[in-house]
């Protein structure tokens, strides 16, 4: 489909924002592809790394913001490790992907729901119990059978077990991320 | 009193579109000590200079104040007019009110406001001048070539062709450089060595020339026409003045050395020539791998010499000499990519090697004899990888800047490969293809059309599996990830300064850029000059370039260097520092801070009421210095005026423009 | 030696085997490890992917409840993924005083970031460590070939970890050195092994896997060693689900360093849980201490 370059005024201020908190100048970026060519979950991206960058320079948002890429970056840092100019990718991508949750553009159902359960987890809990992180996700994902095929392995060899391990004071650890929770969105406003 | 004429230039509208000119001259006759003022359309026309010239003699004028475009522009050009009339040329303002007016406003009556003030600065400072006489010094016709590569072999014969004597000095056992190592040049294929080896001999048998091999600049004083240097000769071990080059030492050494010259793939031995057409075609000893020099056993050089030429007693030696003019041509080297990119391997994969390496296994002079054979096990690569960019364009790792000549050949290591290999494929992996000469895309579109692949992406890693190196990376034109096994990967890295050049740039009192390369004067109108009078450049010791660019710039220095020793004698500017000795104190902050050498301190006899006292005072040397004003500005007692720009002048300037 | 100690979430259950081989080391060389009272999860990848004021918040209570031991010690994190969690805000709150007072209200209790934090590899490879080692060591692993992993998180991103080098470090090398074994040149060292979408992506992330333990393969490894409970458990489980899947061969047992350490210094297999691998890995340790002559 064309892209019509025109009038991109918004989108290009929402990529500037998300550059200036993630600390990139996205005009640093010459496209030579190291990024992509290292990175290693490229295999499955719909937009390459390199090409993000490029995306949010014209502001095409939308393309970014829906895309999967953002959504199986894996947060290794090999792209800005060996980037020449040392481009935040990763820190660009967790921007991008903060906001297209917020907008509800869910590019990986499965990524957002199994970071949600992780947190949901540690909400309650404190700590994170594999257990019920695993079993929560295949059935809210509908992927039941997923790793089942390890669980008797880990139940032979007591890896896991039915019993809780939960931080004992969970209830300070729920309130210190509801506070988390407005100290992000404070952060947020103040970049606005 | 003076009588002081201000012109007021137009250029055209260039100045009369946003500045009201007739008002500029107009507020000009008020002005204390102006006696005429007037406008036109060009004052730098013949037309416009003769008004001058007609106006000097009808007003009696003894002071000039042009308003016009930048001194730089056209100052020298109303100098020269004055020369013809009364007036002393330093007796001269120049007010720019095109660049520092007209040209950046667009308000005309404030424009024309800041004109005024511009203007009524600069008869205020004209009223304080001073003539001023250029003198003259005379000019020793020696030059000094520093590095004997292509560039300074090329200066060093246009030099001694014109007739003037040349050193040529190089600090390895001969010269040649890095161009006798390249097999082919690019775009016409022409063999390296054919082309260069000649031009070796020439230098050594050129009558004007005197080849100074194994030798360092030891130090350097003096200035433009009267260089004082002085240069250390390394102990070689070999009389060259008895040696013939027969070369039977070479053969008996029991010592063998990893070979310099064949970028690690070969040996030579501890007494040897760096390769078969060195010049002087002579060998010397290495003395960090002799056994006699080391453990003081062996001999065995010594033993079979039939002339008896080896003298393991040996020790550096100094001679000074006198050189009017010095050209740097100290040239490059390529960036040590092992310790930058350990994500290619950091130097692990013996196939992983460099272009210059690759030079020499092309070479049939090389270690392979010219048969393209990889490192690890002397196989026939079948599947090549050429990677550009390594070191180059990447300011995190390496270099911000490009290095000019790896597009071309890496161009042409593509074509030598698919020529030498019938069968084999070959991968360009790129960012950009830089094609900027004669002939050089037309190069690129064949090298293409012989097979190369070129891929647009810079290689993000190379890992070996099965004896493979793997090449990953991402082709940015499909926007995948793409993989390519090779058999022999061949980095193009970045052109850095040569070790040591920070020494030589020091000892000339010369400026370095933040990259280490020597700066040029002006990069576009002075480019073989250095700041310092006297002091050329040629070469890629000044930035990354090709062969035809160094040639045509050696040529160029050459031909800067004809041009000062064809006049006996120059004329050096009046506008240097001068001290009051009554004012300085002699704390030598001046000598610090010149970057030119040219202060330094001395004693003098002085009184202190009755009695008779040594003291010391700071002293310029007009020849040296360049009046950058440097020294003014550090002196604490204001001792230090500079001549043109003194500080009384200055003072009056600022006084006008504050009234 | 002695430091503060933060287990993390799966020390207990997926990454039991480096919990009691270090127990075992701990046991042997008198290192004293104090784990925090209450600690909680230090956020993961999930916190800093939604959060980053949570992303900080979560680890610095951890820390805060280290300082108020008060036993002024630097805390030793066992997983990769944690310690560099620890870590960002460490250098957060060190570098930004307002970002640390704001971490303090988030946390409702004084954080001072004087402690460091300090990944298990870091901490063998202190000379005096290596020598504790070294003294109790009586079995050797001589000849067996290896292929160190570090993953990505103990490197990168090198402002925060300070790692000597992202493409090929040495010093789970030098360490698995001591026990005799040989640690292999190989080229994937710190490459991701796509851990954090494993469960949620895994027809992206599988490839991951199978290509790290590929090179090593290809570079003649026997098994690959891992610091750090994820990686290790995600390379062990999934090596015999990939030969499953594509019909490959790999036969690398996946091993905790300090489990080899442990061997060295007489652990038995059941006394650092050998058979609750994932990957068959007893043989091969008991070929080599047999081969050394135990």
């Amino acid at each position: 489909m064309d892209r019509c370059l025109n009038n991109r005024e918004n989108a290009k201020a929402l990529a500037a924002r998300i550059a200036k908190d993630a600390g990139v100048d996205l005009q640093d970026c010459y496209q030579c592809g190291k990024c992509s060519g290292g990175c290693p979950m490229a295999g499955d991206m719909d937009l390459m790394p390199r090409q993000i960058i490029q995306y949010m320079r014209l502001g095409l948002m939308g393309d970014v913001l829906r895309s999967k890429s953002i959504w199986l970056c894996a947060a290794c840092h090999t792209c800005v490790d060996r980037c020449p100019h040392d481009i935040n990718l990763p820190g660009l991508i967790e921007g991008a992907r903060m906001e297209a949750k917020r907008r509800g553009m869910i590019g990986v159902k499965e990524v957002d729901k199994f970071t949600d359960i992780f947190l949901e987890n540690v909400k309650m809990f404190g700590k994170n119990q594999e257990v019920v992180l695993e079993g929560l996700y295949n059935v809210t994902t509908g992927h039941l059978m997923q790793d089942m095929v390890n669980v008797p392995h880990m139940l032979k060899h007591k890896i896991v077990g039915p019993e809780l391990n939960t931080t004992k004071q969970a209830a300070e650890v729920k309130e210190l991320m509801l506070r988390a929770q407005a100290a992000e969105n404070e952060r947020k406003r103040g970049e606005q | 009193m003076s009588r002081i004429g201000v012109f007021v230039c137009h250029c055209g509208t260039n100045i009369a579109g946003t500045v009201d000119v007739a008002r500029v001259a107009e507020a000009m006759k008020a002005e204390p000590g102006v006696v005429f003022a007037t406008d036109y359309k060009y004052m730098c026309s013949e037309p416009g200079q003769q008004m001058v010239k007609d106006m000097i003699k009808e007003h009696k004028l003894d002071r000039i104040v042009i308003c016009s475009c930048t001194p730089r522009m056209h100052e020298n050009t109303f100098r020269k007019m004055l020369k013809d009339t009364d007036v002393n040329p330093y007796m001269l303002e120049i007010a720019n009110i095109r660049e520092q007016c007209s040209w950046v406003h667009t308000d005309k009556e404030k424009a024309t406001e800041k004109a005024i003030a511009l203007a009524r600065m600069a008869v205020a400072k004209v009223g304080r001048d001073f003539p001023l006489f250029t003198s003259t010094i005379p000019i020793h016709k020696k030059a000094l070539v520093i590095g004997g590569g292509i560039a300074g072999i090329q200066a060093a014969l246009d030099i001694a062709d014109a007739g003037y004597q040349v050193t040529l000095l190089e600090r390895e056992p001969s010269i040649g450089g890095r161009m006798v190592m390249l097999d082919k040049t690019f775009p016409t294929l022409d063999c390296s060595a054919c082309i260069s080896t000649p031009k070796m001999v020439e230098v050594s048998a050129h009558p004007n020339i005197e080849l100074r091999t194994s030798c360092e600049l030891e130090d350097v004083s003096g200035y433009v026409g009267n260089f004082e240097v002085t240069i250390r000769q390394k102990a070689r071990y070999v009389n060259h003045d008895i040696c013939t080059g027969c070369g039977l030492c070479e053969t008996k050494c029991p010592t063998k050395v990893i070979s310099e010259f064949n970028q690690g793939m070969s040996e030579r031995r501890a007494i040897y020539k760096s390769f078969a057409q060195a010049v002087p075609a002579k060998p010397v000893i290495d003395p960090d791998h002799c056994r006699k020099l080391q453990e003081g056993k062996c001999g065995v050089c010594q033993a079979v010499c039939p002339l008896k030429a080896i003298n393991f007693e040996d020790k550096d030696t100094t001679f000074t000499d006198t050189y009017g003019a010095i050209i740097v041509s100290t040239g490059y080297q390529l960036i040590q990519w092992q310790d930058l990119y350990p994500e290619y391997g950091g130097g692990r994969f013996k196939d992983v090697i460099s272009g210059l390496q690759f030079e020499r296994l092309v070479n049939a002079s090389g270690p392979t004899e010219g048969h393209i054979l990889r490192p690890s096990d002397q196989t026939e690569p079948k599947d090549v990888v050429i990677v550009k960019c390594v070191g180059s364009r990447d300011p995190k790792k390496g270099k911000s800047y490009c290095s000019r000549a790896c597009c071309m050949y890496a161009a042409k290591h593509a074509h030598q490969i698919l020529e030498k290999i019938p069968d084999s494929n070959v991968y360009v992996f790129y960012m950009d293809v830089r094609t900027p000469g004669k002939g050089y895309e037309e190069f690129y579109d064949r090298t293409r059309k012989d097979g190369a692949n070129y891929i647009r992406g810079r290689v993000a890693k190379i890992y070996k599996e099965g004896g493979r190196l793997i090449c990953r990376g991402e082709d940015s034109l499909l926007g995948r990830q793409v993989t390519v096994e090779a058999d022999l990967v061949i980095l193009e890295t970045a052109m850095v300064p040569a070790d040591g050049i920070g020494e030589v740039v020091h000892k000339l009192g010369i400026a370095m850029d933040a990259d280490g390369w020597v700066q040029e004067a002006h990069p576009k109108l002075r480019p073989v000059e250095t700041q310092t009078a006297g002091v050329y450049l040629a070469g890629t010791c000044q930035g990354p370039k090709d062969i035809p660019d160094t040639v045509a710039q050696a040529s160029a220095a050459a031909a800067k260097v004809c041009g000062l020793f064809s006049k006996s004698e120059m004329e050096t500017s009046p506008m240097t520092s001068k001290v009051d000795q009554s004012k300085c104190c002699g704390c030598g902050h001046c000598e610090v801070c010149c970057p030119y050498k040219a202060i330094t301190l001395v004693e003098i006899d002085d009184r202190e009421g009755p009695k008779k006292i040594r003291r010391t005072v700071a002293s310029v040397n007009s020849g040296l210095c360049q009046g950058c004003g440097c020294c003014a500005a550090a002196c604490r007692t204001g001792a230090i005026d500079l001549l043109g720009f003194t500080n009384d002048q200055i003072l009056r300037e600022v006084d006008a423009l504050c009234q | 030696m002695q430091f503060s100690y933060y287990p993390g979430c799966s020390m207990d259950t997926t990454g039991i085997t480096y919990k009691l081989s270090i127990e075992y080391i701990c046991s042997k060389i008198g290192l004293v490890l104090h784990e925090i009272p209450d600690w909680n999860c230090c956020g993961a990848t999930a916190a800093h992917s939604k959060n980053k004021m949570l992303a900080l918040a979560l680890p610095a209570r951890n820390l805060a409840q280290a300082e108020e031991e008060g036993l002024d010690l630097d805390v030793a994190v066992p997983c990769a993924s944690c310690y560099s969690r620890m870590k960002h805000t460490v250098v957060a709150a060190r570098q930004d005083e307002n970002m640390r007072r704001k971490l303090e209200e988030i946390i409702g209790m004084p954080y001072k970031a004087k402690a460091d934090v300090l990944n298990f590899l870091e901490i063998f490879s202190r000379p005096e460590m290596k020598r504790a080692c070294q003294e109790k060591m009586y079995r050797t692993l001589k000849g067996m070939k290896v292929a160190c992993y570090y993953g990505c998180l103990t490197s990168r991103p090198v402002e925060v970890t300070g790692a000597s080098s992202t493409e090929n470090p040495m010093e789970m090398d030098e360490i698995v050195a001591l026990t005799g074994a040989e640690p292999v040149e190989w080229d994937f060292k710190t490459e991701c092994c796509g851990a954090s979408h494993q469960v949620d992506a895994p027809k992206a992330a599988r490839p991951l896997i199978e290509r790290i333990i590929r090179n090593a393969k290809a570079n003649k490894a026997q098994a690959i060693i891992t610091a750090c409970p994820l990686c290790n458990l995600n390379l062990d489980m999934r090596e015999g689900e990939i030969n499953k899947a594509k019909g490959t061969r790999y036969d690398l047992p996946v091993y905790q360093f300090t489990e080899l350490l442990a061997v060295c210094m007489g652990a038995g297999a059941k006394d650092i849980g050998i058979h609750k691998h994932f990957f068959p890995a007893f043989d091969l340790l008991n070929e080599y201490l047999r081969k050394a002559g135990d």
